[in-house]
């Protein structure tokens, strides 16, 4: 077992490396650089400029030697000009290079500084971060009940006319996309002109204008059900059908077990062998998949996050890969890579220990 | 003209439709009437959640055929006083021989809404089929051996597949479909690459069978050569000098992304398949008839893991279809002009709440697709369980 956590969380690193070097020669591509150093200094550059002041700040060297100093393997850059020092760990220009580190890059962590935001990236990622993982944090709370109910229910009886209409269901949900439903969710819920906002506001039964309210601006300072019922039920929606539909197949192939058959035959209830027999068992698959929904909800964050316009990590990520910012991009796809590749890892071994079939040599 | 009622909207726009009716009409006929001859295919129509889901994905692959004749307006086309109209409104002027409807309303540029949605089908449906063919046999032709022949060359692929698995889809979109790409010609190298797989895969499949028989090997060797080599330089390089085969930069890097993004799932699935039914008493027999391994990997292995394959072609054109949305949405690699339903929601968004037609509609089609290719999925796996 130990060896086997161990080669996993060996890979998984192998893993980052790989995926932040592909990331940092992404967005470092000479095209990128030309685009920075003409947003940093001037529109007007020549391409002789251009080539100048990126070497003056210390994007001449070969790709793979800024990765180590990003990464903060490799001695960040320096430079000497009239006596003056500036590099990659000088913030401004100093006299001497005495007290200055000579690394600093993730691992001293320096995640570098924002050129959108005018902020560390670190801070931003930070309370960028704090945002999302309140929406992930209800998100999680309304899907994985209802998702898990939903599969157990259709899988008890297949082929019963529960079974049918969550199935139907369940695949309507794995069909709409959360820009889709997102759009049809304010249309129906969020707009005074259109669905059915205007029809309870003039019943009464609602005080403001609209049942719910189409952007969650107002949840970054206070969470309330009116501002955040949307944007959770978005994401939540799509992730459901899939959960369900794992949880059903696992579920109707524990429930034609011999053993399953064997509790019937000797007289206990129904119920009593669904809570006690084939509940547990039939919830080890759909452990992975949720676990393994991770990649899938975070891209469904960062489009309700664009469509609610609620600034989190996904509206961040969006700002930063449409503003060519580079170190907070970079920032962004490492918490986004490890974030990812920890829920694997979990996944994986939570499923060997719910599995007691499964022998790890 | 007056204003179009709910109902007249309806009847107006199925009119629109006759093409599409009529061909699907056709269709149904044709395939029920001969469906004991037709294996899978035919199997289809026994299942009645099979039928909707092909009903509906013929539907909008008969809109794409006949877009042009369906659509009432020229979708680039913006009308004087159509900005924001509801459906059914008239043109405020109407000229002779325009249609004198809006039937779906008109967006915030005074397009017509059904024009676009229409058109919209067509943009889908040219790169979502053939961007998932492509990741198919991409993933089938380094899946088959990871399967078989395992070890190194196994961990190796899996390892690369897992790396791009891992990659959140958007962020692999932002990095990878944007025009500062385009200058670097990576594109080129990454659809050099990738399009290789199908002249490769083909080479293999025909040298596997044939070999026995040099005359008809070289005939279909080399006519698959000559035909993929042609269509790859066509493609990748755009050095096709018939002008047959080309892909305009910004169509081709959408492509080789949403390609690149669903080849490690498809190779994953096969490798899977493959080590499954190696196992097998056929395979061993093949092996101990002195069959060679190409041989029995695509001539054994394959056509007996057809049945989850299609399965997993059709919610992969709906996955394709769902990412395609996405990159319009973000307004990656599509020209803003451009009637795809993602961008078109992504610009309906703005005035969602005033104006909901111009998002709406996109939107239901999109979701009205991917339902479809759902449910024939589903109807085509009950079907191929009954086998």
């Amino acid at each position: 077992m130990f060896a086997f956590v161990l080669r996993r969380t060996g890979v998984m690193f192998l893993t980052v490396l790989a995926l932040t070097f592909i990331v940092f020669w992404l967005t470092n591509l000479p095209p990128n650089l030309e685009k920075l150093a003409k947003s940093e200094a001037s529109v007007r550059m020549s391409d002789a400029e251009v080539a100048s002041w990126l070497d003056r700040n210390g994007y001449g060297t070969p790709t793979l030697h800024r990765y180590g100093q990003w990464l903060g393997v490799v001695p960040g850059w320096t430079r000497e000009e009239e006596g003056r020092f500036t590099g990659r760990c000088i913030t401004g220009t100093v006299a001497t290079l005495d007290d200055i580190p000579a690394r600093c890059g993730l691992l001293q962590g320096q995640w570098g500084f924002s050129t959108v935001f005018k902020q560390p990236v670190a801070d931003v990622i930070k309370r960028a971060l704090s945002m999302t993982s309140w929406l992930m944090l209800w998100v999680m709370i309304v899907m994985v009940p209802t998702a898990l109910t939903l599969g157990v229910l259709s899988g008890m009886r297949e082929g019963s006319w529960t079974d049918r209409i969550l199935s139907g269901f369940a695949i309507v949900t794995t069909a709409t996309p959360e820009y889709v439903s997102g759009v049809i969710f304010i249309v129906v819920f969020a707009s005074a002109t259109v669905g059915i906002s205007p029809v309870l506001a003039e019943m009464g039964w609602i005080e403001g204008k609209t049942l719910f309210q189409g952007t969650a601006t107002s949840a970054m300072d206070r969470i309330t059900f009116w501002n955040f019922a949307l944007p959770v039920m978005t994401i939540a929606l799509y992730g459901i059908g899939y959960i369900a539909r794992m949880t059903r197949a696992s579920m109707t192939e524990v429930m034609s077990q011999q053993y399953i058959r064997t509790a019937r035959l000797k007289g206990v209830s129904f119920s009593q062998v669904v809570m006690k027999h084939a509940l547990r068992n039939a919830l080890i698959a759909p452990f992975t998949v949720i676990m393994l929904q991770f990649p899938w909800l975070l891209n469904g964050v960062v489009i309700v996050e664009t469509l609610f316009n609620y600034k989190g990590f996904g509206w961040t990520l969006v700002q930063a890969a449409g503003n060519n910012d580079i170190p907070l991009l970079l920032g962004c796809s490492v918490v986004a890579v490890v974030l990812v590749l920890i829920t694997q890892l979990i996944s994986d071994i939570g499923y060997v220990f719910l599995n007691p079939r499964i022998r790890l040599s | 003209m007056q204003d179009l009622s709910w109902l007249q909207i309806a009847l107006k726009s199925g009119l629109a439709f006759a093409p599409v009716w009529i061909a699907l009409i056709a269709t149904f006929f044709l395939s029920i009437r001969y469906r004991r001859r037709l294996g899978l295919y035919g199997k289809l129509f026994d299942s009645f959640v099979g039928q909707i889901g092909f009903a509906v994905v013929m539907f909008w692959i008969f809109t794409a055929i006949f877009a042009d004749l369906i659509i009432t307006h020229d979708p680039l086309v913006q009308l004087s006083g159509m900005k924001n109209k509801l459906p059914g409104t008239a043109l405020a002027t109407a000229a002779e021989g325009v249609y004198p409807w809006y039937l779906l309303g008109g967006d915030n540029l005074a397009r017509d809404v059904f024009s676009r949605m229409v058109m919209g089908a067509r943009e889908v449906l040219k790169i979502a089929p053939a961007a998932t063919v492509f990741a198919f046999m991409v993933g089938i032709t380094l899946g088959l051996p990871a399967g078989y022949f395992a070890g190194k060359f196994d961990t190796f692929l899996s390892f690369i597949a897992n790396l791009v698995l891992a990659f959140p889809v958007i962020l692999l979109f932002y990095l990878l479909v944007t025009p500062e790409i385009i200058e670097t010609g990576i594109p080129t190298y990454f659809a050099a690459a990738l399009f290789l797989f199908p002249v490769i895969f083909f080479t293999v499949l025909f040298n596997a069978r044939f070999h026995i028989l040099p005359a008809r090997r070289n005939l279909y060797v080399g006519l698959t050569l000559i035909i993929g080599l042609w269509a790859w330089a066509g493609l990748a390089f755009n050095k096709d000098p018939t002008g047959l085969f080309s892909m305009s930069p910004n169509m081709l890097n959408v492509f080789v992304s949403v390609v690149f993004v669903n080849s490690p799932g498809v190779f994953r699935i096969v490798r899977g398949l493959t080590m499954d039914i190696k196992a097998r008493d056929y395979v061993a027999a093949g092996q101990t008839r002195g069959e060679g391994p190409w041989y029995i990997m695509l001539w054994e292995i394959l056509p007996n893991a057809r049945g989850p394959l299609i399965v997993d072609f059709c919610l992969r054109i709906g996955y394709t279809t769902i990412l395609l949305g996405t990159l319009g949405f973000f307004g990656l690699g599509v020209s803003p002009e451009s009637p795809d339903w993602g961008s078109t929601i992504d610009d309906g968004r703005r005035l969602l709440a005033i104006f909901p037609h111009a998002a709406l509609v996109p939107a239901i089609a999109l979701m009205s697709l991917v339902l479809g290719l759902n449910l024939l999925a589903d109807g085509l796996r009950e079907e191929s369980l009954k086998d």
